[in-house]
């Protein structure tokens, strides 16, 4: 059985001018490699700036022009081509985008919900459903006739995720869901993202907020410096951390306000500036000789998959 | 002992109503945290206690005396550090135009010396938010406003900003702001939390 959705080896780079015609590589992601699964929820966790992103773009094929990419995305076990891209963006694969800046101002929201439709009964049988949808997010008829600058932060939310639900989705990939929102607005995302899960969804939640992450999805992947460095199940962010085998993401989890405000020396360098070797050494308290010349390779330890050669154990 | 003092602060955009009839206090070793809902006008009343609104009703003094001209002993610290520098100046020239730390300092806040003659682009934004808060920390500042400082962070630089920054305020008697959504942050470095629909009408 195939996965719903596999990624592997996936590399995105750009090659940027920097001081007049000096030119440099920046490598935003690096040899990434994850799947997700029917009835799952798999966060990717990175700071921000990190280009996260770009995952999003690169699986619905709208990467700008200037992006070299590698690597492979397969749906359903068949390698997605941009033509497959095209075809299932929208789709079988939904995307729910950052925030209200990525609806058109000059549009009603009901307009870019539907999207154009040329025939007139094809027309009518999605209004009909949009309007099933909005009113499940207790969006009233009032709101299919607003601009999005008449949307609040959290009507606008609910808006992008009723857009991406009307073509029945097998797959969302949603990109920084709860950010700017408050509270009780926050708790109802997070929420409705589950029961998506529950209705047998698969999807990608890129986020930086780690407690997001946490309350709402099945593993988290977390990115360092554009590589995967650990995925684990994410009942593992619990405790003391024990059960965190990559030394970054035990720091990480122990740094949260929640846990003990940890302080861990050493601190992250920016994309031009990626160490040779493992991409976390520099900062690791557990470095060996093969850290600082060889990149680890992806593999299994105890259910977790872990790019480190010296990593923790439960007793650390 | 320096006060912060806010008396009786409005502030509209137009017609919408956004600070009404704000009353607030704090001395310079305190570090308090506010706290309000998103849309609720936090980053707006940091803007007028930092003089970048200038437009308001009411007043702001320091031991009762409205900040003249010069350096503002009242500065604030913003969100994205990479929107504060001039992207065409090296570090250096960024953290000179406040003043230059010491050794001892430059050291504390974890600032190699390399980065000086990088431009901000070329830097993380964890490394940036450290120039930006010791840029902040001339010796003339009394209280520092600290706008979502760390949102955009990872836990872990999270922790070492402000291990950096409280560490500093309280050896120099410099009183902090704490502005964030995050409550669990502000339960865990501020002696006391502010709402802010508790200090306005």
């Amino acid at each position: 059985m195939s996965k719903l959705l596999e990624i592997e080896k996936l590399s995105i780079s750009f090659s940027q001018y920097f001081k007049g015609l000096e030119q440099r590589e920046l490598k935003v992601l690096s040899d990434l490699t994850m799947d997700v699964d029917d009835h799952e929820i798999l966060a990717v966790l990175g700071s921000s700036g990190s280009g996260k992103s770009l995952l999003a773009h690169a699986i619905l094929g709208i990467l700008p022009s200037n992006a070299k990419v590698s690597g492979s995305i397969r749906y359903k076990g068949k390698e997605m081509d941009d033509e497959l891209k095209e075809e299932l963006r929208g789709n079988k694969i939904s995307f729910i985008p950052q925030s209200v800046n990525n609806l058109n101002p000059l549009m009603k929201v009901k307009e870019q919900a539907i999207g154009y439709i040329k025939d007139e009964k094809d027309k009518e049988k999605i209004i009909k459903k949009q309007r099933e949808i909005f009113n499940q997010y207790n969006l009233s008829e009032e709101v299919d006739e607003m601009y999005p600058f008449q949307l609040s932060g959290g009507m606008a939310r609910k808006v992008l995720i009723s857009t991406a639900l009307l073509n029945d989705p097998e797959i969302i990939i949603a990109d920084e869901p709860t950010p700017g929102l408050d509270e009780e607005a926050v708790k109802e995302t997070i929420n409705n993202l589950v029961e998506l899960k529950e209705k047998g969804i698969g999807m990608i939640l890129i986020t930086h907020d780690i407690n997001t992450a946490i309350e709402t999805s099945d593993r988290i992947a977390i990115l360092y410096l554009g590589y995967v460095i650990e995925i684990t199940d994410t009942k593992n962010f619990s405790g003391e951390g024990e059960k965190l085998l990559h030394p970054y993401t035990r720091s990480l989890y122990r740094a949260l306000p929640e846990t003990y405000f940890e302080l861990t020396e050493g601190h992250q360098p920016s994309y031009q500036n990626i160490p040779k070797g493992c991409p976390y050494h520099e900062n690791c308290s557990r470095q060996i000789r093969e850290c600082h010349y060889e990149l680890p390779e992806l593999r299994e330890v105890n259910g977790t998959i872990i790019r480190c050669f010296n990593p923790l154990g439960e007793g650390d | 002992m320096d006060v912060l003092k806010v008396e009786n602060v409005n502030f509209n955009y137009g017609s919408h109503k956004i600070l009404t009839n704000l009353n607030f206090s704090m001395e310079n070793n305190q570090v308090i945290g506010l706290f309000g809902d998103s849309g609720s006008g936090k980053s707006t009343f940091c803007k007028v206690l930092t003089g970048f609104i200038k437009e308001y009703e009411g007043t702001v003094t320091i031991n009762g005396e409205v900040p003249q001209g010069g350096f503002n002993p009242i500065q604030l610290i913003y969100q994205h550090p990479e929107k504060v520098m001039n992207p065409r100046w090296k570090m250096r020239d960024v953290l000179e135009e406040s003043w230059m730390p010491d050794d001892n300092l430059l050291d504390e806040f974890g600032i190699k010396r390399e980065w000086f003659n990088r431009y901000p682009s070329e830097l993380s934004g964890g490394e940036l938010q450290r120039f930006s808060i010791l840029r902040a920390l001339n010796p003339n500042t009394k209280f520092i406003i600290a706008d979502e400082i760390s949102t955009m962070l990872d836990a872990v630089t999270q922790a070492q900003i402000w291990d950096s920054l409280l560490k500093l305020a309280r050896k120099n008697n410099v009183g902090v702001l704490v502005v964030s959504h995050d409550k669990k942050l502000l339960n865990r470095i501020c002696d006391s939390i502010v709402y802010l629909s508790d200090i306005t009408e």
